[in-house]
């Protein structure tokens, strides 16, 4: 199981990831590493395997409705890049 | 265009009336401050973990209850995975393989026939926040109030074959959760929202067409003009030898029209797995049995109910079950005036609710509560004043605080109904009008009407009109 | 003072013999002049003076618990309300956290004194602590070795006497490792045992965050503080928290030890393996009684582990965006732009190899054959582990496959770095408590004993762990220089 350059340039879109051309191939090269690690996997008869999410099988527990959470917006504010007007400023969102 | 089906199937987006969000304790309450209900978890800060509102699970349950669907024992979370500024963990928290609700389904009416529409499922998901655009300097700006705002996505069956049979389902369906109590339904502040799957197809065709989803169409006006629209350029599309291509477009309404989401465009692969900051929901038989206790009746089981109950017709029944409210307020007022229910249901869905379409405001908000509109019909019954002198009363009790009683004998309203006195003034007026008398006499039955309006004119309207008719007929009669 | 039990300092401090703020000093200057160690990211002088300050109140009005007035230090993974909380990573480093973990809460609640924060791999993604954006700390067994990870720099802390005690997290053996690497005891408890409110996630169905200390004993008294249910976190067990102290003396007489003979195959180090075989020995003594048992799909938690951590943390990561706090790039030119350069400029190369490796294993295609399947060998290891622990009260192996390795030694070979783990890992699939406890050295490098316990009991665990503490004094060693 090998993965390509172009494979590890679409995974590091979906991933919003920037790498350096430069480092392109040691990370094709680590990630087809990595792969044929957990190929091994397949070995393994899993059919009929109950798939397990979660090392807590037990049910979600519920919360109250109930507000108790104020506005902290300065606080939280404070250590954003950049605010304005109580918003958070991104580049311009196209739709 | 008479050579195509339309399919449609509606994904509408409810959101849940709960005080607090689906996974933190900050408000959902509508046009505060930017940000300011924005906490810790909702905007995704690193550690924080998120713990599920048991209301909103019970809303989505009492909505499954609602349109007999099957309520999932163990449903579950799963992350879906994009990047958005107004979605600040980069994955929505959601409902992928194992929605709480399950296949149910909603019956309409269109043109005085009732079509079955499947819903496919209904799960719970957090809202997204939001992105502003006017110009700060050429961004954009994020509010994060909205983020974490429980929603209850209704997904439908494609089992629509007209806009107006959208736009009939999204009727109904919001009627129900505005009846549920689960939604306050508000389209404007978004509380409902609706996409749209539309697809064409050659009559007889088995197979569906490539649909298009229309994001965006926030009012019932929007929904079938938008709907329309798309399905025009579809047929277009193929019509001049083109396809259609699976997308997303936005409606948009003050262009009317819709047109391709370049952004959403991409390949959408959201990875979705399950969240394992949060274990499967579990609903228990006894939580299913409580909910079910709760259950208010029915719009459908209600309306039967008012018909045989109250003897009421079909668009009095249909109108005082549109929402539970006024239902309510139609039943607390049959029960303390002791009239007639016909009586209260005519007042209620003619002048109570003509009073309130014009001042815009909801029956809960209405200035004259039940026990007063009770107390007005019931001097009606009791023929203490005349159905048109009650209209004049209704008109005074809305607008101050007074009981129909202090308006009646404040005003001298009071009906006479005696005998003696009408018959005087009865006298009075023949005297007066010979000729009309002579006419009358003559076989001139419509001179009966000119007598009826002058003796009321001197009664000031307060004669009781039965005892009117009858002393006059035998006055005339000679 | 450096060395003394916690036992034994809150002694002190109630005797008079010194001050919260005298002890709190003492290693202030040790931290200081061990620096090299690189053990700390931030050092908190002043706040921790302020809270000794105020310890020693509470001690002369007898408000005091066995916590009160201690220097304690904190994986920087631990949010702490207005103290700069980087997880090892230039994402964070100018992350001033605007709450507090509820694990902080908790030991502030009982009075502990934070000295500072302490260095990790970046986001707790690595075994040596090379990974920290930080620099790697060093092992002060072997300034040239690395002290384990991804909790290396509060192992270093402990080990080296820069702190009573430390916390750390463990997802993949991250307290284990490290307190094997430098001779100090961790536990990593039962999943859910410990509130994740507030602890930054890496994987959030593995991560637990435990004790790092000198002694069993110290591992119960931090413990204590540490563990309860948490309304924030939907993962956290509602059940008593028993009193850990109280349980370290009951007798080990007819206790069974399971030893798999997966841990003690091919790949164990011989040197580690004699140490580990001794320490099961001394156990004997003490009346337990041994028997072989077998996790026959043990081979297979390497690759389930990287598949559903890489998983999890390719989305715990993507909050990371560059919008609300963190790292931004300079001048975004879009939207995408300001994603990938934030992103990419700010997250360190085992960070991003693990995301993409997330990515993937979720993308369309390929979520059956890595996620699910993943999942599934995931149960298979977990029923292992129930079935053995029907047959043995407790299972004993090593922690490491050998000693603690050089400083760039492994760095460039990630595989190999992750088939250090082996021993490790499976015990967070199954979500089970587990300990590392000195046991001896080879090549004059600490080895621990890897003692794995069934769900929530700790207290059986600590117990055992502390009985053989009392007849060996392999946790007592203080390493050359920093005596």
């Amino acid at each position: 199981m090998s993965l390509t350059a172009s494979d590890v340039k679409k995974i590091a879109h979906l991933a919003r990831l920037g790498i350096d051309e430069l480092d392109i191939e040691a990370y094709t090269h680590d990630l087809s590493g990595m792969l044929n690690l957990m190929v091994q996997m397949s070995d393994l008869n899993t059919d009929g395997i109950e798939p397990m999410a979660h090392p807590m099988e037990q049910g979600q527990r519920l919360r109250t409705d109930e507000v108790t959470e104020r506005d902290q917006h300065k606080q939280f504010q404070a250590i954003a890049p950049q605010v304005d007007s109580g918003l958070y400023l991104v580049p311009k969102v196209i739709e | 265009m008479e050579n195509w089906e339309v399919v449609i199937g509606l994904e509408i987006h409810t959101q849940l009336a709960t005080k607090s969000k689906i996974f933190s304790g900050a408000a959902t309450a509508y046009g505060a401050a930017p940000n300011s209900q924005a906490c810790a978890v909702d905007l995704g800060f690193p550690g924080v973990l998120p713990v599920l509102n048991q209301e909103a699970v019970r809303m989505a349950v009492i909505f499954g209850m609602a349109i007999e669907a099957h309520i999932a024992p163990y449903s579950v979370f799963a992350r879906k995975n994009y990047f958005y500024p107004d979605l600040p963990k980069g994955y929505q928290i959601s409902q992928m393989d194992l929605p709480i609700v399950g296949i149910g389904h909603l019956d309409i009416d269109v043109d005085g026939e009732t079509k079955r529409i499947g819903i496919t499922r209904a799960h719970l998901e957090e809202d997204a926040g939001k992105s502003l655009h006017e110009n700060f300097q050429g961004l954009s700006g994020i509010d994060l109030n909205r983020a974490g705002t429980p929603l209850l996505e209704i997904v439908s069956e494609p089992d629509m074959r007209s806009a107006k049979e959208a736009v009939a389902y999204m009727r109904k369906l919001h009627e129900l959760v505005r009846y549920l109590g689960i939604c306050d339904g508000n389209m404007q502040e978004g509380s409902f929202r609706c996409d749209a799957n539309v697809s064409v197809r050659p009559k007889g065709q088995a197979e569906f067409g490539t649909r298009a989803e229309i994001k965006n169409i926030n009012s019932f006006k929007f929904v079938e003009k938008a709907i329309n629209h798309e399905v025009e350029r579809q047929i277009e599309l193929i019509e001049s030898g083109g396809r259609v291509v699976q997308e997303t477009r936005l409606y948009d309404s003050v262009k009317d029209e819709t047109r391709s989401m370049r952004s959403k465009e991409e390949a959408n692969d959201y990875r979705y797995f399950p969240d394992p900051d949060l274990l499967p929901v579990i609903i228990s038989e006894e939580f299913k049995a409580q909910i079910k206790a709760q259950l208010p009746e029915l719009p459908v089981a209600k309306k039967q109910r008012f018909k045989e109950v109250y003897g009421l017709d079909e668009d009095n029944a249909t109108q005082l079950t549109s929402s539970r409210p006024l239902a309510d307020y139609f039943e607390a007022t049959v029960a303390a005036s002791g009239c007639d229910a016909k009586l209260c249901a005519n007042w209620i869905t003619g002048d109570l609710s003509a009073a309130l379409n014009k001042a815009g405001l909801e029956i809960s908000d209405s200035p004259v509560n039940y026990p007063r509109l009770a107390g007005l019909l019931a001097r009606i019954s009791d023929e203490t004043i005349s159905g048109k002198i009650a209209k004049q009363v209704f008109e005074e009790m809305w607008q101050h605080p007074v009981s129909a009683d202090d308006v009646i004998n404040a005003k001298g309203l009071r009906q006479i109904s005696d005998s003696g006195a009408i018959e005087s003034i009865i006298d009075g007026i023949m005297a007066a009008n010979m000729d009309q008398v002579e006419q009358y006499r003559s076989g001139k039955d419509k001179v009966f009407g000119f007598f009826v309006g002058q003796v009321m004119r001197e009664m000031q309207g307060k004669a009781n009109p039965a005892e009117v008719n009858k002393r006059l007929m035998a006055k005339l009669k000679g | 003072m450096h060395t003394k039990t916690i036992i034994e300092l809150a002694q002190g401090l109630r005797a008079g013999d010194f001050s919260s703020v005298e002890l709190t000093q003492t290693f202030l200057n040790r931290i200081k002049q061990y620096d090299t160690l690189n053990a700390y990211i931030t050092v908190t002088e002043d706040l921790a003076l302020q809270t000794a300050q105020a310890a020693d109140l509470k001690l002369a009005t007898g408000e005091a618990n066995l916590l009160t007035g201690i220097p304690i230090a904190q994986k920087d993974i631990f949010c702490t309300q207005g103290v700069k909380t980087s997880c090892g990573s230039k994402m964070l480093d100018n992350f001033l956290a605007p709450y507090n973990a509820t694990v902080i809460e908790k030991f502030n609640t009982a009075g502990a004194v934070m000295l500072g924060k302490l260095n990790m791999d970046e986001f707790a993604m690595g075994s040596s602590n090379e990974n920290s954006y930080y620099g790697a700390v060093k092992n002060p067994w072997d300034l040239n070795a690395v002290p384990g990870g991804s909790s290396g720099g509060s192992a270093a802390a402990v080990a080296a006497g820069l702190a009573v005690c430390a916390t750390g997290t463990d997802t993949g053996g991250s307290i284990r490792q490290p307190a094997s690497h430098c001779g100090i005891t961790g536990l990593k408890p039962t999943y859910g045992r410990v509130s994740r409110y507030g602890m930054i996630a890496y994987a959030s169905s593995l991560d637990q965050g435990g004790p790092m200390t000198r002694s069993a004993e110290d591992a119960a008294i931090v413990l204590q503080a540490m563990a309860g249910f948490d309304p924030k976190d939907s993962t956290s067990v509602d059940c008593a928290v028993p009193d850990y102290l109280a349980g370290l003396n009951t007798s080990l007489q007819g206790l069974s030890i399971g030893l798999p003979k997966e841990f003690f195959g091919e790949g164990l180090a011989p040197d580690v393996a004699a140490v580990i075989e001794a320490a099961i020995k001394e156990y004997q003594k003490l009346g337990a009684i041994i028997k072989e048992i077998s996790i026959p799909n043990l081979n297979l938690a390497i690759p389930a582990y990287y598949v559903i951590a890489s998983a999890e943390c390719s989305a715990n990561l993507s909050r990371f965006d560059g919008v609300r706090f963190g790292y931004r790039c300079k001048d975004p030119v879009d939207l995408t732009d300001l994603y990938v350069r934030s992103r990419g400029e700010a997250f360190g190369k085992e960070v991003k190899r693990r995301i993409l490796m997330g990515t993937y294993a979720l993308s369309a295609g390929y979520y059956d054959a890595y996620y699910l399947k993943a999942q599934k060998v995931r149960r298979l290891i977990a029923e292992d582990f129930k079935r053995a622990l029907q047959e043995v009260d407790v299972i004993m192996g090593p922690v490491a496959p050998s000693v603690a390795f050089g400083i760039g030694e492994k760095i460039n070979n990630p595989i190999e770095m992750y088939l250090s783990d082996i021993y490790t890992i499976a015990i967070n699939l199954a979500g089970l408590p587990a300990m590392s406890v000195p046991a001896g050295f080879a090549q004059h490098k600490p080895v621990g004993l890897h003692i794995i316990g069934n769900y929530f009991a700790e207290q059986r665990l600590l117990n055992i762990a502390h009985q053989y503490q009392k007849i060996t004094d392999w946790h007592q060693k203080s390493p050359k220089g920093f005596e």
